[in-house]
């Protein structure tokens, strides 16, 4: 079974381009180069380069010795929290900076959750002097201020998305409609492997360099990947390479919120129903008449009813697994990696720490976590919930 | 059962004059208020939009209008059985997003929709392929005219393409951008100049930038007609009796 992407867009029944024709002669361009500049030599060349010395990767492959130890297993983490910026979400900004360049565009769009991915375009737009605006919701804008500043620090423009629930799935409209509006000079750099294709697919690759690494840095292959997924797209970076060994488990965590039992989740695969989303056809939160239900997740990266095309296809064809965390039990998994490895997850991240408990695991299991982000961002939520003052 | 729209469309009639709104608003009821008010003013065509809660294409007018319809109870359900209590005289078109669609069953819903007398469905996030291949034998089976719509930056060739794949009316966005955004209509006069020259065997209605009766005027120079959306919504929020602002509305522009 294939778990890559057909010539038209689907993984199996999901993926696809539902774009109105306003958005078509967009997609119909980003489809027709996005393969061909990426497999360009100039293209992998300053690709490979900037990542290198301006992200800093490899990023390393650390054996969390206390975190093994509690949990009776070999424990890895990938550390793409140590990535420039703070996260992986730079590792496609910077794919997708390069191919705008390419196509000749001078005004970048983006949609930003967390703020990281917002952050991450601000950076590489900084870096080749393009102009940059960021939409995010404003419930969002309030609880990740730090990164807010950062965006702005960085000559960003950081417009609030206000209809809704304010939050990811807002502002991804709001990104939308403004590429709907400037069709011509702008280029959408989406964060994660969602929207319509050819996002899925290209944003899968250029965070494909996570698992690309792993590979190289393991000594055989590990028995368990795991990654949280909100859109997904650090979860299919830390996959991709992985997808064909069946023997290598694959675990996405999704945030369960206030509990999947409840009606305050992001839980998507694990509660939601196929529809189609930001122009995709996959799997989604909504009601019985199709309208999409607003989610919550304390973790603002997460907080999305949606999720990537691939995700849905894999957790249909069973090739990867899918759990559900809380808020709660991800602020206490936060906790403990800090107090046992010393490393402050973001809340996102802390997701994927907190499926070990549920493990069963073996002395022999080789497990790896993604790390796809520090904390820093998340510290005010921190400190209110763990009453750190 | 006959098709309204592809009756109405025949000859090619001049100076159609299309009006959009929101089912639902601004009270649950006012879908049909507004449908009979504005075949009683002599619109020659109407288009009702189904709420949906993430309307991509759709600028803030219609955005907050659908918002308030969900909040009234507004459904699918609950527009077809506004409209078999209420049947249309004028050709009726429905624009609502792919996904309601989807979770009610395309099948139910083309046969809902003939039942009732809905002519048309605009769907914006339906690609033409996945049309093709996937919905448009239904959409004949229940006599449903499928409408496209083309901006300043779809090609010639795609354009053929529409106009060989359309049984209704072409939509031409006047300006590449979502509804009711734009101000500035004269920056359409070339691109609709450019479609009446290239001679479609398909009506062409334009819309997304009509405002009043100069900008209708200028529009039917070029094509058969124009949709006023979100001016019109407008001119419906926060009145008092939403009849005459249609009626007054439709008087002032045709």
């Amino acid at each position: 079974m294939s778990y890559q992407v057909n010539e038209q867009g689907f993984y199996g029944e999901f993926g696809g381009a539902f774009i109105p024709e306003l958005l078509y002669p967009n997609i119909e361009e980003l489809q027709e180069n996005y393969l061909a500049i990426e497999k360009s030599p100039e293209f992998q060349e300053e690709f490979h380069q900037l990542l290198k010395d301006y992200v800093g990767r490899p990023t390393p492959l650390f054996l969390a010795k206390r975190l093994s130890e509690k949990y009776g297993a070999q424990i890895w983490l990938k550390r793409e929290d140590l990535c420039h910026t703070g996260a992986h979400k730079v590792n496609n900004t910077i794919g997708q900076i390069l191919l705008a360049e390419k196509l000749g565009k001078k005004r970048i769009i983006a949609e930003t959750g967390a703020g990281q991915h917002g952050v991450a375009t601000a950076t590489v737009c900084a870096l080749k002097g393009l102009e940059c605006i960021v939409y995010m919701g404003e419930k969002d804008i309030e609880r990740q201020a730090p990164n807010v500043a950062r965006m702005k620090m960085l000559g960003a423009t950081v417009r609030p998305a206000t209809s809704g629930s304010k939050t990811l799935k807002d502002a991804t409209n709001e990104a939308m409609r403004d590429w709907i509006n400037n069709p011509e000079d702008t280029h959408y750099i989406i964060g994660s492997v969602v929207g319509p294709h050819p996002y899925p697919d290209m944003v899968a690759r250029y965070q494909s360099v996570i698992s690309e690494e792993i590979k190289k840095q393991m000594d055989g292959l590990p028995d368990y990947v795991i990654a949280c997924v909100g859109g997904g797209s650090n979860a299919m970076g830390a996959f991709y390479h992985f997808l064909d060994d069946k023997e290598v488990k694959l675990i996405g965590v999704e945030a369960a919120g206030l509990g999947v039992d409840t009606d305050k989740t992001a839980a998507t695969l694990t509660l939601g129903t196929p529809g189609v989303l930001h122009a995709s056809r996959s799997i989604m939160m909504q009601d019985k008449d199709g309208q999409v239900i607003e989610p919550h997740s304390i973790s603002a990266g997460l907080d999305y009813p949606g999720i990537g095309p691939a995700h849905a296809w894999l957790k249909v064809s069973d090739r990867a697994q899918y759990m559900a965390v809380t808020d709660a039990e991800a602020l206490e998994a936060a906790v403990e990696v800090s107090r046992l490895e010393g490393i402050i997850p973001a809340l996102e991240t802390a997701h994927a720490f907190s499926v070990l408990k549920d493990l069963d695991l073996k002395p022999t299991d080789r497990v790896v976590i993604n790390l796809s982000g520090r904390g820093d961002k998340d510290m005010n939520t921190y400190m209110e919930e763990l009453n750190l003052l | 059962m006959k098709n309204k729209l592809t009756e109405l469309l025949k000859n090619k009639p001049q100076n159609l004059l299309n009006i959009f709104y929101t089912a639902g608003y601004p009270q649950l009821e006012d879908t049909t208020t507004l449908l009979t008010a504005l075949e009683n003013a002599k619109v020659d065509l109407v288009e009702i939009g189904i709420p949906f809660s993430d309307p991509l294409a759709d600028g803030p007018t219609i955005q907050e209008s659908s918002k308030i319809a969900l909040e009234n109870g507004m459904s699918i359900e609950k527009l077809f059985s506004q409209l078999e209590n209420n049947t249309p005289k004028v050709p009726v078109l429905l624009m609502g997003y792919l996904n309601p669609v989807m979770q009610y069953g395309l099948e139910a819903f083309c046969k809902r929709c003939q039942e009732v007398g809905v002519d048309g469905l605009i769907v914006p996030d339906l690609p033409m392929y996945i049309y093709q291949t996937e919905f448009k034998e239904v959409f004949e089976k229940y006599n449903i005219s499928n409408i496209f719509l083309v901006t300043p930056q779809t090609s010639e060739k795609r354009i053929r393409e529409i106009d060989d794949n359309s049984n209704g009316f072409i939509y031409a966005v006047s300006s590449a951008s979502t509804t009711g955004s734009k101000t500035d209509f004269s920056a359409a006069a070339d691109y609709l100049g450019k479609l009446k020259d290239m001679e479609l065997k398909t009506p062409i209605l334009t819309g997304f930038n009509i405002k009043n009766q100069q900008n209708f005027n200028d529009a039917c120079k070029y094509v058969n007609g124009a949709i006023i959306g979100s001016e019109f919504i407008r001119q419906i929020t926060d009145v008092e009796d939403i009849s005459k602002a249609a009626t007054n509305f439709v008087a002032s522009i045709k």
